[in-house]
């Protein structure tokens, strides 16, 4: 059965009286009944009678079956002949009776209305169950600071390595180059109004205010929120998860806590790394602009709080929980199947930059607030 | 019937990191029948059926598939010898995105010019000849086992191929649904000359539905039986595959 082979079915249409003669000859398998299909059903539609003259068939798969039986049921009337007794006829038999069962019928569609209503739900629903985790999660927390010795010390270092240590590298470059970037682009407004002096107080409260936590917190949340959601992903998609309940362990005390003790001490200390990076990077500007080292250090000395420095640090620990969170949410809350562990993945890098970014507008609010 | 060879193994061998799974394994499936692979876990009954499709190049030995070394084909040759074989894998392996009804149009799809509508009702006939003609429209997550079986085998039999390879499709499943699935088996085997190249190791399946097998075993690294699973399970002198019919334990 070569696809030459599967050409070699043949149509010879004739007209009789006020219908058609249909004789196919050959193999009417897959190739041939592509081939004849737009001509067959032109022919069929409506005719009476439609004779299907299969006495020079030679060989019939279900694409062909599929095909006469489609003429059938566009023909006004049909009379079959020369049918060839054995497989043939069992194959048409077989696929008649296969497609005897009517389509499933789809839902109609919901009217806008509805539609407007049913999303709303679902998103109610959404927010119920993000504010649930969160509840579960304090509970977990509570619940390990009775008994601390449950919490699972080793998941709580590999997780320090992972999400600290390996994240070092790159934290260390970004932050380089974000401190040169800043350094550069506001040297050219400055220099009009000779204030380049102020460079380093402009690239420092920055970042050690804004830059240093949002950036880290952005590093964390592609590198770590992803792979928490893919990997407590896989394990529901794998069934660990209900294993663990059925076992009489919560998940979240389990699973979720070393995670985000983990990405909070973490946090603190990429986003310092952050910082530093990206102050050396706007000291080689300044340099190159001809500012001294010390002169760079005077300034931001005279100029940077220590409030400014731990209010960046606080909040850089904040946003560690909060891609963490998103992150075991997306992870735990995975659907069964392939594409789960994708969109879970998906979910956690996309929830915790925007969450990262709301909580930097309460924070920025508060602290203005506060006279911070 | 003529009972000519389908398929032939000669002398294969599979080795993975220097470690032997079998070797000189040869035997014939003929035209039309339901031949099974059987073996206890780890005898490399998989292994084997992905040698024969190809899937594995074999250390030694080789595979005929309808006349052609399925391993030393390539390009426009083995893709026409892939058409002529399918596949139902033990986990299904159904596209987890697709629907049923579009996990069955795939290969018609990539395989022929049928129209859209042509492709609807094949796939609509294949689902309704393994009873899952109301679940068309359901997703792989949505379904049962059994049911992500019967898909996996409508999927296999998009584009009536010759022969079909079965990756142990009783496994997981209860007594009425893998009856089920070997009475659709026999029945295909009866009405279209399909010849099934099955692997498992159900014991009430391999009696239902073979008309031949071969037995692996882990310690021999090759076949230690061959023939009708009925006469061997009655007459086998061999002691692993007396236990296995009889379900012994070995001393």
């Amino acid at each position: 059965m070569t696809s030459q082979d599967e050409s070699q079915g043949t149509l010879d249409a004739r007209q009789e009286g006020a219908g058609f003669r249909l004789a196919f000859q050959g193999r009417l398998e897959a190739g041939a009944a592509a081939r004849l299909w737009p001509q067959a059903t032109r022919r069929a539609a409506g005719a009476r009678p439609l004779i299907l003259d299969l006495s020079g068939l030679t060989a019939l798969d279900t694409a062909g079956a599929v095909l006469l039986l489609r003429l059938e049921g566009l023909a006004a009337e049909t009379r079959w002949e020369g049918l060839p007794p054995g497989p043939i006829k069992a194959m048409l038999d077989r696929t008649r009776q296969a497609l005897a069962a009517p389509a499933p019928a789809l839902p109609p569609p919901l009217p806008w209305l509805g539609l407007i209503g049913h999303a709303t739900v679902l998103r109610g629903q959404e927010l119920l169950s993000r504010i649930a985790f969160l509840g579960e999660a304090v509970v977990a927390g509570l619940g390990t600071l009775r008994r601390p010795w449950r919490l699972r010390r080793s998941e709580v270092l590999r997780h320090l390595d992972e999400a600290g240590l390996r994240a070092f590298g790159l934290t260390a470059l970004l932050g380089f180059l974000i401190g040169l970037i800043l350094a550069f682009q506001s040297s050219i407004p400055m220099r009009r109004f000779g204030a380049e002096i102020f460079i380093p107080n402009l690239v420092g409260i920055s970042l050690l205010r804004e830059l240093g936590p949002l950036m880290a917190a952005v590093i964390l949340a592609g590198r770590t929120g992803s792979a928490y959601a893919a990997e407590l992903g896989t394990m529901v998609v794998n069934e660990e998860v209900d294993a663990l309940r059925i076992m009489g362990i919560d998940p979240l005390a389990w699973l979720v806590l070393p995670r985000l003790l983990a990405a909070m001490l973490v946090m603190p200390v990429l986003a310092l790394l952050m910082n530093l990076a990206g102050l050396l990077g706007m000291g080689a500007v300044m340099v190159s602009l001809g500012l001294s080292p010390a002169g760079i250090i005077g300034q931001l000395q005279q100029w940077l709080t220590v409030n400014d420095l731990l209010g960046g640090l606080f909040k850089a620990a904040v946003f560690g929980l909060a891609i963490a969170l998103v992150g075991c949410r997306a992870g735990l809350t995975a659907g069964r199947g392939p594409r789960a562990v994708g969109d879970a993945a998906t979910a956690a890098v996309v929830g915790g930059i925007v969450s990262i970014v709301v909580l930097d507008g309460v924070f920025a609010v508060l602290f203005y607030r506060l006279g911070w | 019937m003529a009972r000519d060879t389908v398929i032939r193994v000669r002398d294969l061998a599979a080795r993975f990191g220097g470690r032997t799974i079998f070797e000189h394994v040869s035997f014939d499936v003929r035209r039309g029948e339901v031949f099974v692979i059987l073996g206890g876990s780890g005898s490399g009954k998989s292994t084997l059926l992905k040698h024969m499709i190809g899937l594995y190049d074999p250390a030694e030995g080789h595979v005929e598939i309808l006349g052609q070394n399925i391993t030393a084909l390539t390009g426009a040759a083995r893709r026409a010898l892939l058409r002529r074989i399918g596949v139902m894998w033990q986990s299904g392996a159904l596209f987890g995105s697709m629907t049923l009804a579009e996990n069955v149009e795939v290969p018609l799809e990539e395989h022929t010019r049928l129209p859209p509508e042509a492709r609807a009702l094949v796939a609509r006939a294949k689902l309704g000849l393994v009873g899952l003609a109301d679940a068309a429209q359901r997703l792989p997550a949505e379904i049962s086992g059994g049911m992500v079986k019967r898909a996996g085998i409508a999927r296999a039999m998009a584009l009536d191929p010759p022969v079909l390879f079965l990756d142990e499709p009783s496994a997981g499943l209860d007594p009425i649904t893998s009856a089920g699935l070997d009475a659709l088996i026999l029945q295909l085997a009866r009405d279209l000359g399909t010849t099934f190249v099955v692997v498992t190791h159900e014991l009430q399946s391999i009696l239902a539905i073979s008309d031949r097998c071969i037995m692996l075993d882990k310690e021999a690294k090759g076949v230690i039986a061959e023939g009708d699973p009925r006469r061997l399970r009655e007459e086998s002198e061999n002691p692993v595959v007396r236990a296995f019919f009889r379900r012994e334990v070995m001393a």
